[in-house]
């Protein structure tokens, strides 16, 4: 019932506007949640979700990329890379100002890189294969790499490399520089109040480089506690756009057959969230392969994803989201099949010893997707306690290694290399660490492969290799892939063109306009 | 007792959720937890999931049987481990007075400063919610009001002539409380435990409901709980559970009310 709806609705808003593109409107003050409500502003300090959704409006990198993950011109209008693969030159945009009227230029470029390498740790590990950085003028900077690193071009986006003021920051305690409660960036919108625990606004950056953009004249982020407050809100039209994972997931169908609603899945391919489960590869009957694969044959997906996540998302075929780099799903098939999970125990001998299981507490969804994903396992004959936690408490079971089976999503950040490998290679295994290799899978064959397909040069040999290790991978069962996440993004159909890029919601609303 | 209409309704309801508690799980061996129709059926349309199924496609009804168990034992267990906390601690401020009484009440006090729920829910989120946790916290936060009534009870009973003469005769502390002056406190003890019965089942009931409940039991406050969010599309998953919590929290407070008027018989006839 509700899939139908909801797809009728895609087909509705999501695929036939490009069709009927109008000419954007400008003016218009567009009330979106954002859900929590974030630690900061300072993007380069802080990096959790709700920052981004909110400063990535303020802030900008020097690329955008498209919903396929092409990357597109952002502050760098070009970029070139060299025969040897080992140097990138971009050309920054001319004409660019801070939102203080200073001009941005590759001194700025220099500067975030020095600011992130202290405070942002993916963008030191994405940064670790560069050797220097150069700017032989002003609106040209040129990384040089150590070796060709395939996934570079990759890790310009907003949340992974945010420009910082140099004139601002630098010479300054970046911890307690003022600017941090007010950024100052160069994107189509600037900060102007933030009512804590009720509002976050933003107005138009008037000179902004995009002629013409942004459309919309203000944003107002409303802070919204409680989950059942904000679908409420979004019916009385206090707000008109519920970012994905901002309303509970069963409220989903009843929201998107309101009037003047559309729905998309849209805008998260950058991201591309994937569910499974850690299995603890270390001790007890999990340490067999055949009960790992057992597990994947005895977890009904298709049940959770028709009914537990409202028909939203796809189940997973492996380590990689069926969006990032390199996919393929020419891997060994784990369809629901419980007579075959039975017979895999039975093979390996496991006489019912008690496998601990972990959900996520992150809500009602994942609580009823623990309890479902228990009755599947109990169903072929395994013996299953949950154990109740919080988000913190659970964290520290997983970092400890102390659990058995254990939910979780991670983010994989468009190529194998960026958001996959740190999964399931050997070296990753680092005890009081969450988003590693916790499930504690060591083989030398897959830690080859991650290591050569991050260098190697040209793209068909990369496909190459990851194409193996997937393959190997889903043979193995070192964690079991549940479902490919999508957070459907609700709002009201007069808003257009909010998600143009594969980051969607999370990298501004510069393209998005009001129909009134 | 059975002179009071009311008092024999509760026994009735009483006898009825405790004979659905033990014997309903017998007829349906059926896991609650089984997923076997499809979510979101509404009530008293198929006749195997009499009332509907949950947003899994859980049977409510078995859900509802199975919940009996766990909120009657929890109600009960939990009143025991109370009493026989609160009992003796009551009983010996009463009957050795000054310093021991001092220490004790203040000691009592303590914990009735805090708000009991409050304290409940901080108590099972430290140790881990579990069907032992909630008992323990549930007994924690229920014993000082026994600890109280039983030492208000032994204070005046500490002054009759026939405990006098016991003392007189020099019979030991242990013996005069345990057989002259406990017996005739239980009239008192047994009211308000058949209502801490009832407190129990609500307070467990609201743990479960704020999703503090033994993930590997299903209880009508998880029942509830766990339908809330949905109960503009299903109303069914909340309400039946609800219902049953009110009916058997009703069915022992008119027991009690029952009890009260049976073992005062002076109280309730002035006082009526």
């Amino acid at each position: 019932m509700s899939k139908r709806v909801l797809l009728g609705v895609l087909l509705a808003c999501g695929l036939t506007a490009p069709a009927l593109a109008q000419e954007p409107k400008t003016g218009g003050a567009i009330n979106a949640v954002i859900q929590p409500e974030p630690p900061g502003l300072m993007l380069a300090m802080v990096q959790n979700g709700p920052v981004q959704m909110v400063s990535g409006n303020i802030f900008e990198g020097l690329l955008r990329y498209s919903p396929k993950l092409e990357p597109q011109p952002e502050l760098a209008e070009s970029w070139s890379v060299s025969e040897d693969a080992k140097t990138y030159t971009f050309k920054l945009r001319k004409g660019v100002t801070w939102h203080d009227g200073k001009p941005f230029t590759a001194a700025d470029v220099l500067f975030s890189l020095d600011m992130l390498k202290q405070t942002h740790a993916r963008a030191r590990n994405n940064l670790a294969q560069v050797e220097k950085v150069e700017a032989p003028d002003d609106y040209t900077v040129v990384f040089t790499l150590k070796q060709p690193f395939g996934p570079f071009l990759g890790i310009f986006e907003v949340g992974s490399m945010p420009m910082v003021p140099k004139h601002l920051y630098e010479g300054t305690d970046w911890k307690t520089n003022p600017y941090n409660n007010a950024p100052v960036g160069t994107g189509p919108f600037m900060f102007k109040e933030w009512q804590k625990g009720s509002f976050i606004r933003l107005v138009k950056n008037p000179n902004y480089y995009e002629k013409g953009k942004p459309y919309l004249d203000e944003i107002y982020w409303q802070i919204i506690p409680d989950a059942a407050a904000r679908s409420v809100a979004y019916e009385t039209g206090k707000v008109d756009v519920l970012p994905g994972g901002s309303v509970e997931n069963f409220d989903v169908p009843r929201l998107s057959k309101l009037k003047d609603t559309c729905v998309t899945g849209a805008g998260w391919e950058f991201f591309s969230p994937l569910a499974w489960l850690w299995l603890n590869n270390r001790q007890g009957p999990l340490a067999d392969k055949r009960v790992r694969q057992a597990i994947m044959f005895a977890i009904d997906r298709d049940f959770a994803k028709d009914v537990i996540w409202n028909g939203l998302g796809k189940v997973a075929t492996g380590p990689s989201a069926s969006t990032i780099k390199y996919y393929t799903d020419d891997v060994p098939k784990y369809p629901y099949d419980p007579a075959k999970a039975k017979a895999l125990l039975k093979e390996a001998g496991y006489k019912g010893e008690k496998i601990r299981l972990l959900p996520l507490a992150y809500g009602e969804t994942w609580q009823r997707w623990g309890e479902a994903v228990k009755q599947n396992l109990q169903g072929v004959g395994m013996n299953i306690e949950t154990i109740a936690t919080d988000v913190a408490g659970g964290n520290q079971k997983i970092g400890d290694w102390d659990y058995d089976i254990a939910f979780t999503y991670l983010y994989q950040y468009g190529d194998p290399a960026l958001g996959v490998g740190r999964n399931y290679v050997s070296s990753a295994i680092a005890k009081g660490q969450v988003f590693n290799n916790v499930e504690g899978y060591s083989n030398p064959e897959i830690d080859k492969l991650f290591a050569d397909g991050a260098v190697a040069t040209p793209d068909s040999k990369r496909k190459e290799i990851y194409e193996k290790a997937q393959k190997i991978l889903v043979e193995d069962v070192p964690v079991a892939w549940m479902l490919e996440l999508q957070f459907p993004t609700i709002m009201r159909c007069k808003v257009k063109n909010l998600i143009t890029t594969g980051i969607g919601v999370n990298d501004g609303f510069k393209d998005a306009w009001l129909d009134k | 007792m059975l002179r009071s209409p009311s008092g024999v309704i509760g026994l009735i309801i009483l006898l009825l959720a405790i004979s659905v508690a033990v014997f309903g799980p017998m007829l349906f061996p059926n896991s609650p937890w089984r997923m076997v129709q499809r979510p979101f059926l509404p009530p008293f349309t198929l006749a195997t999931v009499p009332l509907g199924t949950d947003a899994l496609g859980r049977d409510v009804f078995a859900g509802m049987i199975f919940g009996a168990r766990v909120s009657l034992l929890v109600g009960m267990v939990s009143t025991l481990v109370a009493l026989v906390v609160g009992v003796p601690i009551g009983a010996m401020a009463g009957y050795f007075g000054g310093r021991v009484d001092d220490a004790l009440m203040r000691f009592t006090e303590f914990f009735q400063t805090i708000p009991s729920f409050a304290l409940a829910i901080v108590l099972v989120a430290i140790l881990q919610p579990s069907i032992y946790s909630i008992v323990a916290s549930i007994a924690v936060v229920s014993w000082p009001p026994v600890a109280r009534l039983v030492r208000g009870e032994v204070l005046s009973l500490r002054t009759r002539e026939y405990v006098q003469a016991a003392v007189v005769t020099g019979q030991s502390n242990t013996w005069i409380i345990l057989r002259e002056i406990l017996p005739n406190t239980l009239s008192p003890v047994i009211v308000l435990a058949s209502l801490m019965v009832a407190t129990a089942i609500l307070l467990e009931s609201s743990l479960a409901f704020l999703g503090l409940g033994d993930p590997n039991l299903i209880s009508w406050g998880y029942m509830v709980g766990a339908g809330r969010t949905v109960i503009r599309q299903a109303w069914w998953i909340t309400v039946f559970p609800g219902v049953a919590i009110l009916i058997s929290v009703l069915g022992l407070n008119l027991i009690g009310e029952g009890l009260n008027d049976a073992l005062n018989p002076r109280l309730s006839r002035e006082g009526r």
